[in-house]
């Protein structure tokens, strides 16, 4: 997947758990937490729903990499190279 | 609600839950969305655990409906579906009376607020900085400080103020003053946001919702189904006996007890030395007791207020909340827009804390003349708020520990699962005996209504990583 791809992937997974998800003027650099008013029972619900769609194994230690759009992309690039 | 006789249950699931609680529940629900072949076990006909009713003459009384907080809105909205989201509505009076103070509150942070700055001349930047303190309590925070000690810091000398602070949610969780002061931030935070809210249907309607949408996701559930062992096999989970059956399934969720789980259901010899010296420090938490009140037919009670913290006690004591002739009593007034669709029905359920082994080894007669004087000393404080209540009752009950061992199972009838050192053992269960996992009440956090709802999705996120492996 692109670095692209990867962030459609994630915001997809994010308008799936809250259909109210206003994406406009998104900061990628910026925590998801604050912009999009997420906690952490969304956060685990977008670890879960990466691991249905793609396999991926997330660790509770490194939930933090999933801060930020940006941070998203950087720690899944070599985790979804090859999907 | 029709379910599935256990003799036609498949040889084979993915995953076993036992127990239908809101954790287990949840759990089931979610990882039967997640893809996985879910068989649901309940020992009780009736699917809930301590999220129950029961009926009595035209009556339906809820066990433990009495509020939650506004967190069960999104919650419910993304584990269960909108129309149970849909059917939550605030409760706008919560009352406290007591010798110390008498006052009404939406339990909303601006009104709640308002009430210590005004009522009780805290100055505002004190009450601004405690909230913010307790905000950004996080669990895996620093457990030294206790509540006692986070209160004396804001509020020193102040024990009406800690009894404001800390009653509801004694009678909500349990917990005291000596509880790390984290587990006291997190439940009150998530209170203190939004006020109080209720399903509007009552429990019957809640539990039934959810057991339909489990069908609806593919779980196969059985009730009277009382799961004898946890069966394991060169140190994995392997299924259950349940009955005169083995089902087998390579993952299992209890949401038996914390305890129950550990010493009955897979036994002590399951699990590695290291692991059992942490289990063996769990503590449970206390049970409850309660009085149920429902008014004959005709007659009606006058609006005052939806939950009532009362008590006659000079101050705040968590140790006098568990005793048997307590004078502190919560109670949860149901009045006929609790079920809109329902019969006109007014029900009053005093709630107090209590605990097993004062009621174990009463002989039959010291218990029922014990459960007798119980429901006198709550009909004469709830003749203050509703006079002529005696007359106006047409069936009165009084439950105990007793009664929640016997309905729940769980070990000394506990209501509120373990204190804090539970939820280590319970989320690392997995890690001692691969395959089992434990969803319930555990460490004070994880309970209530949203804490046992939260916690099965948590859990669920585990036994699906665990399958997917």
């Amino acid at each position: 997947m692109t670095r692209d791809d990867i962030k459609d992937l994630i915001l997809d997974i994010i308008a799936d758990i809250d259909e109210d998800a206003e994406f406009a003027g998104l900061d990628s650099d910026k925590p998801l937490r604050d912009q999009l008013d997420l906690d952490s029972m969304d956060f685990l619900d977008i670890v879960m729903e990466l691991r249905k769609r793609h396999k991926l194994q997330i660790p509770e230690e490194e939930y933090p990499e999933l801060a930020t759009l940006n941070s998203c992309v950087n720690y899944l690039e070599p985790k979804l190279k090859d999907q | 609600m029709s379910f599935t006789p256990l003799n036609q249950a498949k040889d084979k699931y993915d995953v076993i839950v036992i127990g239908s609680g809101l954790g287990g529940l949840t759990c089931a629900n979610r990882l039967a969305r997640a893809g996985h072949d879910v068989l649901l076990l309940e020992y009780h006909f009736k699917l809930g655990g301590l999220a129950t009713w029961f009926k009595r003459k035209s009556h339906v009384f809820d066990v433990s409906l009495h509020g939650f907080p506004y967190g069960m809105v999104k919650t419910c909205k993304k584990y269960w579906t909108k129309e149970i989201r849909d059917s939550i509505v605030q409760l706008k009076d919560i009352v406290f009376d007591n010798p110390q103070f008498s006052l009404k509150t939406t339990f909303e942070k601006t009104n709640f607020s308002d009430i210590l700055v005004k009522r009780f001349k805290i100055a505002r930047s004190v009450v601004d900085t405690f909230f913010e303190t307790v905000n950004s309590m996080n669990f895996y925070d620093d457990l030294a400080m206790t509540t006692r000690e986070l209160f004396e810091q804001f509020f020193p000398g102040r024990t009406d103020v800690h009894r404001f602070l800390m009653e509801p949610i004694t009678y909500a969780n349990g917990s005291t003053f000596d509880e790390p002061a984290i587990t006291y931030g997190i439940v009150f935070s998530n209170f203190m946001n939004k006020g109080v809210y209720t399903f509007k249907g009552g429990t019957d309607k809640l539990i039934g919702m959810m057991g339909d949408e489990l069908q609806r996701n593919g779980v196969t559930i059985c009730t009277t189904a009382k799961v004898d062992r946890v069966i394991t096999e060169k140190g994995k989970v392997t299924g259950v006996a349940v009955g005169e059956r083995i089902i087998h399934a390579p993952c299992v969720v209890s949401n038996s007890g914390i305890t129950n789980t550990i010493y009955n259901l897979a036994g002590r010899d399951a699990f590695p030395a290291e692991f059992l010296g942490r289990i063996d420090k769990v503590k449970v938490n206390n049970s409850s007791c309660q009085v149920y009140f429902g008014l004959r037919p005709g007659e009606t009670i006058p609006d005052i207020g939806d939950l009532l913290f009362t008590s006659t006690a000079a101050e705040f004591s968590s140790e006098e909340m568990l005793k048997m002739d307590t004078r502190s009593r919560t109670f949860s007034v149901y009045y006929p827009k609790t079920r809109p669709d329902g019969k006109e029905d007014y029900t009053v359920v005093a709630s107090m804390n209590g605990n097993y082994d004062d009621w174990a080894h009463l002989s039959a007669a010291e218990y029922a003349k014990a459960k007798e004087e119980m429901i006198e000393r709550c009909f004469v404080d709830l003749e203050r708020y509703i006079p002529a209540i005696r007359e106006k009752c047409d069936w009165v009950e009084a439950a105990t520990p007793r009664t929640f061992n016997r309905y729940t199972l769980h070990t000394k009838g506990t209501s509120f699962g373990t204190k804090f050192e539970g939820l280590d053992v319970s989320r690392n269960l997995f890690k001692a005996l691969p395959g089992l996992f434990h969803v319930g009440s555990v460490g004070i956090i994880m309970s209530g209504w949203l804490g046992a709802i939260n916690y099965g999705v948590i859990v669920a996120n585990d036994a699906d990583a665990y399958l997917r492996s």
